[in-house]
């Protein structure tokens, strides 16, 4: 059978199963966190149960498995149409192995063909480089997560947010209180300050790719990922929404160049059930490794 | 730790608050946003699916079929709930629903209906797909598959202590409601 196949499948496999390693960490840490006998606890717990579950079944983590996100960082020459047939073909393997929901549907007729692919999905995006390795990242995010996301275009009157950086702040930690129950917390906030309305969009779930105890590399932007996390996390949202002590595991900020005329902050949020995977590979396609 | 069995009765429902932690055995069936829209037309359901007193759960889970036919549900956490909002309180009304199971609490007009109709709001944790799935003992049946598709369709499942919390009561108390407003607040002093 293709060796890229087989490996893609893998991936699939284990990005819905299995959860990051730091992504684990944080919530183990953020159990400790909650206070004994409260129902944010006893979220926290099942939770916890949850992902070893999955795991051990080899099954999904969450049934919502997702848009299918795949970021390929490939070398010049690399062959991308063949690339993405396979991924297709990948995709349809692992849904009808049940790795993936039947969960792609016709937007003008509303009918689910069970593949999993169609026009959008999967979604690829290819970046070369100029060296030979190859690797596949995957993150697969959830309907509930992703309809709590938002763009905020500055200034904002209502919220008091001006061009600068405590305007941003400002509007994140809006969306934040706005996300409150619904996209299944704590969550993880991916966001860019800037871009146009798609591009902003755009880099603000490539922040997913990076691991959650990792340092902004631009001071500024480090300073107030850590402060959106923790002045977020002092607003008694908490696990689910029902009051506690963790709202935000994590907050990772991009800023990309705009134009005059727009400040854009976009923001994605990602749910605790944050499925995020990668594989380098060989040229032939087969796994040399996985990346996180 | 409350264990309830359907069909739930009101007097049981009427004394549940919220924060409570709750366990529901026997009969549940999965309709979500296509279903809700669907009866909000005045779709009819099949005579088989007896939701009068019952309990309906935001579900779009994942199913396996095997050899034999049989179906399997593999995952199963809830979907979230708001969306259906605009349709939920005239379902409780209709059907006399005892228990709506979902995720992120649902607004006013369903809080209203909970109180007037005698309906608990019950929050399962969302992403706890495995942890859910297997509390569902038997699939009974499936209906509209075609229609919907698989996530969308109703599932009738027989479920054994699957685990909830009371966030939306009977008594017209909201948790998302008061988290909401002190989270609210909070944000305004650090702003």
């Amino acid at each position: 059978m293709n060796e890229l196949f087989v490996s893609l499948v893998e991936l699939i496999r284990v990005t819905s199963a299995e959860i990051p390693a730091d992504v684990h960490r944080a919530i183990l840490h953020s159990l400790e966190q909650e206070k004994k006998g409260t129902i944010a606890e006893s979220a926290m717990k099942i939770i916890d149960q949850n992902i070893a579950l999955a795991k051990r079944k080899s099954q999904p983590i969450c049934q919502d498995t997702g848009s299918i996100i795949f970021y390929v960082d490939c070398p010049v020459g690399f062959d991308q149409i063949t690339f993405e047939e396979t991924a297709r073909d990948a995709v349809k393997e692992a849904t009808k192995k049940g790795f993936l929901r039947q969960n792609s549907v016709d937007s003008l007729n509303g009918k689910n063909d069970g593949t999993n692919v169609g026009p959008g999905s999967p979604v690829i995006h290819f970046h070369q480089h100029r060296h030979n390795s190859i690797e596949v990242r995957l993150v697969l995010k959830g309907g509930g997560c992703e309809n709590v996301g938002a763009q905020y275009s500055l200034p904002n009157e209502k919220l008091k947010a001006n061009r600068d950086l405590d305007g941003c702040r400002k509007v994140i930690l809006d969306a934040v209180l706005q996300a409150q129950g619904k996209g299944c917390g704590p969550g993880i906030l991916g966001v860019c300050i800037g871009g146009d309305r798609a591009t902003g969009y755009e880099y603000s779930k490539q922040q997913f790719l990076r691991v959650l105890d990792d340092s902004n590399p631009m001071e500024e932007l480090d300073k107030l990922e850590k402060d959106i996390t923790k002045t977020a996390n002092e607003l008694g949202i908490g696990p689910m929404g029902f009051g506690g002590k963790t709202t935000l595991l994590g907050t990772k900020i991009t800023a990309s160049n705009r134009l005059p005329a727009s400040f854009f902050v976009s923001i994605s949020y990602m749910c605790w059930a944050y499925r995020r995977q990668g594989i380098s590979l060989a040229p032939a396609g087969s796994l040399e490794k996985w990346l996180y | 730790m409350i264990s309830l069995h359907t069909p739930i009765q009101e007097s049981a429902l009427r004394t549940l608050k919220v924060g409570d932690a709750v366990t529901i055995s026997g009969t549940i069936f999965t309709g979500r946003d296509a279903v809700h829209k669907y009866l909000h037309e005045g779709g009819q359901l099949p005579p088989e699916v007896k939701l009068q007193g019952g309990v309906i759960y935001h579900c779009g889970p994942v199913v396996m079929q095997d050899a034999t036919g049989g179906y399997k549900v593999t995952a199963a956490g809830p979907t979230t709930s708001i969306r259906e909002e605009p349709y939920q309180a005239a379902i409780i009304k209709e059907f006399g629903l005892r228990g709506v199971i979902g995720k992120g609490g649902m607004g006013e007009k369903t809080l209203n209906a909970c109180k007037e109709y005698g309906c608990v709001y019950f929050h399962a944790i969302g992403g706890a797909a495995q942890v859910l799935a297997e509390c569902v003992k038997k699939v009974r049946n499936v209906y509209m598959l075609e229609k919907f598709g698989s996530p969308e369709a109703i599932w009738e499942l027989e479920v054994e202590n699957f685990p909830v919390f009371v966030t939306m009561d009977a008594q017209g108390n909201s948790l998302h409601q008061s988290v909401f407003n002190a989270s609210q607040a909070a944000l305004l002093d650090r702003v």
